[in-house]
């Protein structure tokens, strides 16, 4: 069990959470919450990974896509919540139609 | 990587265990407020993991961006969705088929658990030692022009990636614009602390940004985490009740949008006649043309971020007033 093992099963471990949130919470931002927690499982898998180098210094290319992820990330949160605020706008429920019908 | 000291245990154990147990409170508890803020708390941990990791460069945006801008932009969300005419049905207490206790709940916990054996058994038996791409970066890294690995490979060895994510970016934003959603419009006066703070942080988070670009080069640092403190800069702004003049609205704030997509496109162009491969940069000039290609994204990023922030086309600022 090195260092690199227990960052990649703790991506694992935020993927499975946000996973988890992602299906069980009818609330928009609670989703988009999830998704942000899935994505961030995500980038420390690949950066964990990315320090299999032995010695030397990490390997750079999953580390820029990672930085890169982090920004589209962040423009596809404000996106999202700007759909969540219209939805709620029109409709007066921050949630999706199916979860209307479940809750009712 | 050797295997784990006591003391790296320690220290990595309590940080992944304080990620997780962040991530689920985040996710589970029962008022939206605190979740937000469990939330931004888990981007500051993931700033710390990142540097565990030996990747600065994405501790430095993920502080910037994971723990500041992406908290801001919820937090501004959830007071939109909160306002007084808004009706119990938004305002996201936890409702009753997501509670620990509903079937639902644990026949999800059952799937997901069994997705992360999955995963967790895959990662368990990937190879120790898997150098990737790492050599190939450290053999052409002194014809990139800069000296940081990570700038070198977003800037000149997968230039494409950065442009078609500062695309990507600006897509968003015309995603927002066109939603026709409000201007974020703050009615009280900012309280004297962060009026004063916010005259007295502007210039040194500018001069940060500029730092950042310049030490990019050859340190932790470039076009990205520059970027981001701008456009932190310009959220701190526009929470102190600064707003664009309606000169500046129209054209010079399109144009600060475009900069960076525009300067990308350009010189990839450029290089696709000259070199006769995209994006790729004569050695001699590499260092000085990705500098101002950091600049030029630099400034779309910041900008982008911001406007972002604000929420809706500030075209229609006056008429929302």
């Amino acid at each position: 069990m090195t260092a690199i093992h227990l960052y990649a099963l703790a991506g694992v471990g935020l993927f499975t959470l946000g996973l988890h949130a992602l299906i069980v919470h009818a609330h928009l931002l609670r989703k988009i919450l999830a998704v942000n927690v899935m994505g961030s499982g995500v980038f420390l898998l690949l950066v964990a990974l990315a320090r299999r180098t032995g010695e030397a210094i990490p390997d750079a290319v999953p580390q820029a896509m990672v930085l890169t992820g982090i920004v589209v990330a962040i423009a596809a949160t404000a996106l999202a919540l700007t759909l969540m605020l219209q939805l709620a706008a029109e409709t007066g429920h921050a949630t999706l139609p199916e979860d209307q019908r479940e809750s009712d | 990587m050797e295997a784990l000291t006591p003391l790296a245990l320690i220290i990595d154990g309590l940080l992944v265990l304080g990620l997780l147990w962040l991530a689920w409170r985040a996710l589970n508890c029962t008022e939206l407020f605190t979740a937000i803020v469990l939330f931004i708390a888990f981007g500051l941990l993931m700033a710390l993991a990142w540097v565990r990791l030996e990747a600065p460069d994405i501790a430095l945006a993920e502080a910037a961006i994971g723990a500041g801008l992406t908290g801001a932009l919820l937090l501004a969300a959830l007071a939109r969705l909160q306002s007084p005419d808004a009706d119990a049905a938004v305002t996201g207490r936890i409702t009753p088929a997501s509670r620990s206790t509903s079937p639902m709940f644990r026949l999800a916990l059952l799937a997901a658990l069994a997705v992360a054996a999955g995963l967790g058994h895959v990662v368990m038996t990937l190879p120790a030692d898997a150098p990737g791409l790492s050599h190939e970066v450290a053999a052409q890294l002194a014809a990139s022009g800069v000296g940081n690995p990570v700038t070198a490979v977003l800037l000149n060895f997968r230039g494409y990636d950065t442009l078609l994510e500062l695309v990507v970016l600006l897509l968003a934003l015309l995603g927002v614009w066109s939603l026709g959603g409000k201007v974020l419009h703050i009615d009280t006066d900012p309280s004297p602390v962060l009026d004063t703070l916010s005259r007295q942080l502007l210039p040194v988070l500018i001069l940060v940004a500029f730092y950042l670009l310049w030490a990019g080069a050859d340190a932790p640092g470039g076009a990205f985490q520059a970027g981001a403190v701008l456009g932190a800069a310009g959220v701190l702004l526009l929470l102190a009740g600064w707003r664009l003049r309606a000169g500046l609205v129209a054209l010079p704030l399109r144009i600060v949008l475009i900069v960076g997509p525009s300067t990308f496109v350009l010189m990839a162009v450029v290089t696709l006649l000259v070199e006769g491969q995209l994006l790729a940069f004569p050695v001699e000039h590499a260092g000085l043309l990705i500098l101002i290609m950091e600049g030029a994204a630099m400034l779309s990023i910041g900008a982008t971020l911001a406007a972002l922030f604000m929420g809706g086309n500030p075209d229609n600022q006056q008429v929302h007033r």
